[in-house]
């Protein structure tokens, strides 16, 4: 089976990357394939670079609080672009309040401060669309 | 500090203990571990006696406090003279709300004001540019234009209070603004007293919010030295700061050698500039992180101090005493505070000041409790007030300078980190200096192999984290977070629309265009920067122009 694929992003404006870079190192280590953006991306600078590289999962990584915009605005284009299929989850400084309406936006999960790298690899691994 | 009778005896004694108390007792008992480690990873010994210490001369080493290598403090009397600076870090939404909640701290005993700029601002775009969406007045307050600045310092004397700005590549911009806002209420550049960030190698390291290439961020820097040694005297024109390098993963032998390292590239590329190293080097201060460790921390601080006095003396010949004090500001460490059982988090930035109080440092921000969640309510930022209100005013740690000098750990440890920063100092000299070091990615590189190696340490429960991998509850959703209006958005946009429809467009184009010139030539900017904020020139105006004839920093991308 070829290995899953991963697109870690920072969107938006936000600097703080130990949890991005934390993230994509530990998924590399469990056989992932993974592509790191670097900072400040917009949404349609992620779904080029998730089309482009055919990936199977987006992580978005974000602690600004500009999550309600931002994550949405993503799931957005990527419908437009018939990329649906890609599997995507967020994680950052996300008040639990939030959490449904970006679920219910098309966000599989977020992950909050506190979530092991086990568990995200287990949730990626169990929930990749194909 | 011991002769060498005197030592041998201890070392014959301590041989003597080993043998026969300590070897029976772990017969009986043994410790609960093979290694003991600090927070950082480096190794803690079972016992510290003077043989640690038996190397280090107390009068060249450790000294005296107020005096070469400032070890022990960097004024004589410490916080027998006065407590530190309770700074309290705030700004969110609009200039007026954050305009509310400074009042609200001064009125509670807060004796500094700390201004928390959101993205945009930080980044140089207007609240209405289009990578500004969604980030308007999130992290701190928007400021569009001299306008904001106005509503922001309303009714605060600028002459009598200290302002910190957490601003870094628009760090000139911001700085104009708040002269010209002082200007209006009839205080004199020359009496104003506070501290831009404006270092923004640690941008390129950890923070993120860079906008021009390396060299003319550099040159935007020495301009500001270079302004303010003329006008703006009292002024701090530069945080050096390990905060971020720390927040980011890095140990604390790694917060003292990188922001050190790069103080050292300050320092060069204002000598460089032709400006004499005393003339600048007494205006610059340093902004460090106070983590979980306590007596790891102190150390720390105290290394720093004297790491960078001895710096200054060797390495620039700097003459006046004043260019070889560490000043500092200290923040605890926001990555402690845990989203789980927010309430521990009051304990561990309790811990975190007190190990920044021990080390002496000058002005002291403490998180609030719900920081991991969202910025904090104005309960829980009292909360953190009090926390220092307290230390200063009950604990009597403020009664003598330094006090944790001579104990045997504290000061093997100073040193040890001292040497660690400066094994440090030197890989990056090789390497040809903190900007290069920064462009081949070394320190990121070193960074997040410490973030890494910490996240492991969690998950394999070596290290343990009250709340979140031992000591776990059922917890509900926390309640009575802070949250931004979408509205601030709007109302920015609208305000900037005011103030273009308002202003002259000419006087703007013209103090645009002439600071266009000084940006292609060599002259100093801050004068035609003063001049375009006067006439209400936006933020994002301002910094477009500089981004036309500088250039943008293009972040290596590294794992």
């Amino acid at each position: 089976m070829k290995p899953i694929r991963v697109l870690i992003a920072k969107p938006g404006l936000d600097g703080h990357d130990r949890g991005a870079k934390l993230i994509a190192r530990a998924l590399r280590d469990a056989g992932m394939e993974v592509i790191y953006t670097g900072l400040r991306q917009t949404p349609e600078q992620i779904v080029a670079a998730a089309v482009q590289e055919d990936v199977d999962v987006i992580g978005m990584s974000l602690l600004s609080g500009a999550h309600n915009y931002l994550f949405p605005r993503v799931v957005e284009l990527l419908k437009e672009q018939d990329a649906d299929d890609i599997l995507i989850v967020g994680g950052g400084v996300i008040p639990d309040d939030d959490i449904p309406a970006l679920k219910e936006a098309g966000i599989a999960e977020i992950f909050t401060p506190g979530t092991t790298t086990t568990q995200m690899i287990e949730f990626i691994k169990t929930n990749i669309k194909r | 500090m011991f002769n060498g009778e005197e030592l041998s005896k201890i070392k014959q004694n301590r041989e003597s203990w080993e043998e026969k108390v300590l070897n029976k007792s772990l017969a009986k008992a043994p410790e609960s571990k093979q290694e003991f480690k600090s927070v950082s990873g480096a190794v803690v010994n079972r016992l510290y006696t003077p043989e640690d210490i038996a190397d280090i001369d107390y009068e060249t080493e450790i000294g005296y406090p107020g005096q070469y290598p400032f070890t022990r403090g960097y004024q004589p009397t410490m916080y027998r003279g006065k407590p530190w600076t309770m700074r309290m870090y705030a700004g969110f939404a609009t200039a007026e709300e954050s305009n509310e909640r400074y009042k609200y701290l001064v009125s509670q005993g807060s004796t500094g004001l700390s201004v928390a700029f959101d993205l945009p601002t930080q980044i140089g775009y207007d609240s209405d540019h289009a990578l500004a969406q969604g980030e308007v007045g999130k992290v701190g307050v928007a400021i569009d234009s001299l306008k904001d600045m106005e509503i922001l310092f309303n009714g605060i004397p600028l002459d009598k209070v200290s302002t910190s700005m957490t601003i870094n590549a628009p760090a000139a911009v911001l700085l104009a603004m708040y002269i010209a806002v002082a200007e209006k209420q009839g205080v004199p550049a020359d009496q104003l007293r506070g501290t831009i960030q404006n270092d923004i190698l640690k941008e390129y390291i950890a923070r993120g919010t860079y906008i021009y290439p390396t060299e003319p961020s550099m040159r935007l820097i020495t301009n500001i030295f270079e302004y303010c040694s003329k006008e703006v005297p009292k002024w701090n024109t530069i945080s050096i700061s390990g905060y971020h390098i720390r927040e980011a993963g890095s140990t604390a032998a790694q917060e003292v050698g990188f922001t050190l390292a790069d103080g050292i590239a300050y320092v060069e590329a204002a000598i460089n500039a032709g400006l004499d190293v005393d003339t600048f080097a007494p205006r610059l201060s340093f902004f460090f992180n106070s983590h979980n460790d306590l007596f790891e921390e102190v150390a720390k601080f105290r290394a720093a101090r004297r790491l960078w006095a001895k710096i200054m003396k060797d390495r620039f010949k700097a003459k006046s005493e004043k260019s070889m004090m560490l000043k500092f500001h200290t923040q605890t460490a926001g990555c402690t505070l845990t989203a789980q059982q927010p309430d521990n988090n009051i304990i561990r930035v309790a811990m975190q000041a007190l190990a920044a109080v021990l080390g002496g440092t000058q002005s002291l921000h403490t998180n609030s409790r719900d920081e991991a969640l969202a910025l904090p309510t104005t309960e829980s930022v009292t909360i953190a007030l009090r926390t220092q209100q307290i230390l200063a005013s009950e604990t009597g740690v403020t009664n003598t300078v330094d006090p944790l000098a001579g104990s045997y750990f504290i000061e093997a440890k100073t040193k040890e980190i001292e040497e660690k920063a400066l094994e440090y100092i030197t890989k990056i000299d090789e390497l040809g200096g903190a900007a290069r070091a920064i462009d081949l990615g070394y320190i990121q590189k070193e960074i997040s192999d410490s973030a890494f190696n910490y996240q492991m340490e969690i998950e394999s429960l070596e290290r343990i984290v009250v709340g979140v991998n031992k000591y776990k509850v059922e917890e509900g959703s926390p309640k009575g977070l802070l949250r931004v209006d979408p509205i601030v958005a709007e109302m920015q946009k609208k305000k900037i629309s005011e103030v273009k429809t308002s202003r002259s467009n000419e006087a703007v184009q013209e103090k645009l265009s002439n600071l266009r010139k000084a940006c292609q030539g060599t002259e100093n900017v801050m004068p035609h920067i003063l001049d375009a904020v006067k006439e209400y020139a936006t933020l994002g105006e301002i910094c477009d122009v500089m981004r036309e004839v500088f250039g943008e920093y293009e972040q290596a991308v590294l794992l």
